[in-house]
């Protein structure tokens, strides 16, 4: 039992409650708003941290269980740490036809990370998204917020080198 | 008092393309020559020609130049800012045009369209409210604060509206069965989450034109009886987020939005909500629930939310397009001016979004009844690199294919559908003979699959077992029952899933097979991928008459795996090979040619 609480402390370290308290204020009372609530936590710790998760349920008084519910329902929603630089790999259709596969392929070798996952580093986390909408320009990524567009699987090696 | 304007897209194409970039350059150079006062940038909206992005156009001499670099910038202040002399250099050049085109009307992408919902994209600064009142801008609501709501939807009705969504039902109609619905509190909620793969539209609207869908909101409201609104945008627009919190604030500040708007009685509030990613929440009843706090899963209808939506209150929801042609309609004789343009059945224009292996891609909007074939061949410029047409995805993940042989079918609601396609949202990608039709059925379906909410068996598990059978085949296991158990399959998903996208997922399978059904065959009897695509069913060779040695390809691949001399035909070693394919961009002798993989087992055995 006090191994648990040890456990448990030791997770809650470093996640700042008041400031989940101060993140969620404005949505309390509004059940309807506990996606946004949720979307605020995520944006200041980059992903759900469990003990923010347990702070959000009671604060907004929903069960853990539900807001579990919700959050996984959403692709946007994670629950664990991100790397630095989050690479998104557009798997639209326009980008699929024109060899995204490929450049997702080169990327997991490269980095030697699967979709989903982040590197031990904490330097990259690698996702697929639907459609970035930059269809034109396909096959296209993004590293946070820059894309790079008409790609080939050759090119992939120096774009990753120029985030460290 | 400016001496010239300057619209640099910035919407996400460009962007790629590197407008920013670009736009620093030129600040940098007009600060240099300390004369940055007399010019307006505005990093506005999109001109749809993202093919040759970035693009600035210089109002008012209305000058049209793309492919921009940031080198160039210092050319164009002092030639054309500075001297006015146009940069002939930085024009559109094509292969369709004989002299470089100075804008619009001489460019062959736009000739064929007509702007409609994109009439203000690119022209305006989509952050000033001011531009879009010049424009003719909330006219039309201030009009219809004059009129009777349910003369509103009488007109809407009239002028032959169907949802720009994909379903394409009347919108008047909606609009007229909600303000009948009995209650005093009712909803208007503007679906712009935009998920389909390949289609940008909603997008590009909601960032070049934000008023129009406040506007078009607004008289909604005012023709249902609602004094509310919720605009559900995907988290993954977020400039088409953040342009429209600028449009509100402004709306608000101008006494559009609030209470009693412009002393006439109405009340009307407007709610931003972020999606946070789940394909399914386009579907109505599933972005009610998701906007409620919930789960985005949808819910059987009837009822459907014209008598109970948001909060149990009758609810009408549009989508972006929809909404935005509104103004159109409703302003004087509007509605008679819609109609003039389109067919029986399908009134007005539609944007489209062209992709895949299209010579100019970009955001197009077109009359409705247009045919494929002046799509791809008149604005789209027809097919990269001169290869052959093959076919054209219509309406993503819940279209289908259109093959070569219906090139000349109109695009309308009700031929599309007959063709086993949908209008969809509008997203078109084109494919030339290097895109499996197979791979490409596998994909929309992975995709779906994954997208499925899980409420409902038939989508939840039909399309995992559509989709295990898809892998099968591409992988060079498929059985020639196969063909038979997916269209069963698809068939009694279509019937009994619970939502459109149950219901409209097997489309891309079922099309495939009945356009493409011989390279199904071929994938499952000679286990031969002929795009060389499926990689299992396949292997590169180099032809050895047209190579010339350059050694291209050598130094592109990753495993080391083809060997020669200089100018001496290349040979590619099976056993090595990745089938990356990262060769065959690289060669420009296109001497890399796809091999069947069993046939030549067969004749060594």
């Amino acid at each position: 039992m006090n191994r648990e609480i040890e456990a448990e402390e030791t997770v809650t370290e470093g996640i700042d409650l008041e400031r989940v308290d101060s993140l969620i204020e404005p949505y309390l009372g509004r059940k309807e708003m506990m996606i946004p609530a949720l979307q605020k936590v995520q944006n200041h710790f980059g992903y759900l941290p469990r003990p923010a998760m347990e702070q959000v349920s009671k604060r907004m008084r929903v069960p853990l269980s539900r807001l579990y519910g919700v959050a996984t329902f959403y692709a946007q929603f994670k629950m664990k740490p991100r790397g630095r630089y989050i690479i998104r790999v557009c798997k639209g259709t326009a980008c699929h036809i024109q060899g995204s596969p490929k450049i997702a392929e080169r990327i997991e070798e490269t980095l030697g990370i699967e979709s989903g996952e982040t590197t031990d580093d904490l330097r990259f986390t690698l996702e697929e998204v639907a459609c970035i909408g930059a269809c034109a320009l396909a096959p296209v990524i993004m590293i946070n917020d820059d894309p790079h567009g008409r790609l080939s699987p050759d090119k992939v090696k120096d774009i990753l080198d120029n985030y460290q | 008092m400016y001496d010239k304007h300057l619209m640099i897209c910035g919407a996400t194409g460009c962007l790629s393309s590197g407008s920013h970039l670009v736009e620093q350059a030129l600040v940098e150079e007009l600060e240099k020559k300390g004369i940055k006062d007399k010019f307006r940038l505005v990093m506005g909206g999109c001109p749809g020609f993202c093919e040759v992005g970035p693009i600035i156009v210089v109002y008012p001499d209305e000058v049209f130049y793309c492919r921009l670099k940031p080198k160039d910038m210092a050319e164009l202040v002092e030639k054309h800012l500075v001297g006015g002399e146009i940069v002939e250099r930085l024009l559109y050049r094509g292969p369709d045009v004989d002299v470089p085109s100075r804008f619009y009307d001489t460019i062959p992408f736009y000739a064929k369209q007509k702007f409609n919902v994109l009439r203000n994209s690119g022209i305006i600064d989509p952050e000033s409210i001011d531009e879009y009142i010049m424009r003719g801008g909330y006219r039309a609501f201030t009009r219809s604060l004059e009129m009777e709501p349910s003369a509103i939807c009488e007109e809407v009705k009239h002028s032959g509206l169907r949802g720009r969504g994909g379903a394409g039902f009347s919108t008047g109609l909606k609009w007229e069965f909600t303000n009948k619905a009995p209650g005093s509190k009712k909803y208007v909620v503007c679906n712009a989450d935009e998920g389909d793969p390949g289609a940008f539209m909603d997008r590009s609207i909601l960032e070049g034109d934000p008023h129009a869908i406040l506007e078009g909101m607004l008289i909604c409201g005012r023709a249902i009886g609602a004094d509310e609104g919720y605009i559900y945008c995907r988290a993954e627009y977020p400039l088409a987020i953040k342009r429209l919190r600028i449009a509100i604030e402004k709306a608000e500040e101008y006494g559009l939005l609030g209470e009693n708007i412009l002393g006439y009685g109405f009340n009307f509030r407007l709610h931003i909500k972020e999606g946070a990613g789940a394909f399914v929440c386009g579907e109505e009843t599933a972005l009610l629930a998701s906007i409620e706090g919930k789960r985005g899963m949808p819910r059987p209808r009837p009822p459907f939310p014209a008598q109970s939506g948001l909060f149990g209150t009758p609810t009408t929801i549009n989508n972006v397009e929809t909404l935005a042609n509104i103004p159109l309609i409703v302003r004087e004789g509007g509605a008679a001016e819609f109609r003039k343009v389109g067919t029986e059945g399908s009134k007005g224009t539609k944007v489209f979004a062209l992709a895949g292996k299209i010579r100019n891609t970009g955001l197009c909007e077109v009359p409705m009844g247009i045919t494929i074939r002046e799509i791809i061949y008149d604005v789209g410029g027809g097919i990269k690199g001169g290869r052959e047409f093959k076919a054209v995805q219509a309406g993503g993940p819940s279209g289908g294919c259109i093959p070569v042989d219906l090139i000349d079918l109109p695009i309308d609601y009700d031929s599309l559908n007959q063709a086993g396609a949908i209008m969809g949202s509008g997203g078109l990608v084109v494919m030339d003979e290097r895109t499996c039709m197979v791979d490409l059925a596998r994909y929309f379906l992975s995709f779906t699959q994954k997208e499925s909410c899980g409420k409902c068996t038939p989508c939840r598990e039909g399309t995992k077992r559509m989709l295990e059978i898809l892998d099968r085949i591409s992988e060079g296991l498929g059985e020639p029952a196969d063909l038979e158990i997916l269209d069963n399959l698809a068939v009694s998903i279509k019937d009994s899933s619970l939502c459109g996208l149950g219901q409209t997922c097997p489309n891309p399978v079922l099309s495939t097979i009945r356009y493409f059904r011989p390279e199904y065959e071929e994938h499952i009897t000679d286990k031969f991928c002929r795009a060389g695509v499926c990689k299992e069913l396949f292997y590169y060779k180099i032809d050895e008459e047209k190579c010339t040695g350059c050694r291209a390809c050598v130094r592109v691949c990753p495993v080391d795996a083809i060997k020669g001399e200089k100018k001496e035909p290349h040979e590619i070693i099976r056993e090595l090979c990745t089938r990356c394919g990262s060769c065959v961009e690289k060669c420009r002798q296109d001497c890399i040619v796809v091999a069947p993989v069993r046939r030549e087992a067969d004749v060594s055995n």
